[in-house]
């Protein structure tokens, strides 16, 4: 019983990651400028990667397996909003700057 | 029979796809590191992901991959800022 809880749980995680690391992909790649952009890949991504990883959890494969997992997750909690964050700050300082109030054609033109 | 690891491996093979056109087209740099980075973390899943379809521990290499692509990405915006990367403080 326990087992095909953990089952499902772990179809449901990881579809769903599967998901929205879809649409984080297709967000990069739609949407008109770099801030926008990176609002898709850090939002996205990080739901979609908790997902994938704690999905992997539920499969099970031992304790250390299970230790190792949840640490690439703390450290991908940890550096993607760093990274994110570094981006926003260089492209700031490079004199790019959020359009904001008006409406943007392909690829921010 | 399909099981919930190949649907995750599609998802991230598909995202991987689409970063990789981005960084192909992107009009500014920032674009480009931007997708990267989505490629490289995309790839520490995969890793994972291999690992469970495969059998073997494969997560010591995705764990060390997570911290090269933080530390490249982060190098690679100091040497577009400093135009070095042996400052500390940018230049005036």
């Amino acid at each position: 019983m326990i087992a095909l809880a953990f089952e499902v749980l772990a179809w449901v995680l990881l579809s769903v990651g599967a998901v929205f690391t879809l649409i984080g992909g297709i967000g990069v790649l739609r949407f008109p400028d770099v801030f926008t952009r990176m609002h898709a890949a850090s939002v996205c991504e990080t739901l979609g990667a908790f997902s994938i990883l704690l999905g992997l959890c539920c499969l099970g494969g031992g304790g250390i397996m299970i230790f190792k997992l949840l640490l690439i997750l703390l450290f991908l909690a940890l550096t993607n909003p760093t990274s994110a964050h570094a981006l926003a700050k260089a492209a700031l300082h490079d004199g790019l700057r959020p359009p904001v109030g008006t409406r943007l054609g392909k690829d921010g033109e | 029979m399909i099981g919930p690891l190949d649907i995750a491996l599609i998802g991230i093979v598909g995202t991987m796809f689409l970063a990789l056109v981005r960084a192909l087209r992107g009009p500014t740099l920032y674009d480009r590191i931007l997708a990267v980075n989505l490629f490289g973390t995309k790839t520490v899943l995969i890793i994972a992901v291999l690992s469970y379809l495969d059998g073997r521990d494969w997560l010591d290499i995705a764990l060390v991959y997570a911290l090269i692509n933080f530390l490249a990405v982060i190098a690679v915006l100091k040497l577009m800022q400093n135009r070095t990367l042996s400052q500390a403080e940018p230049r005036e």
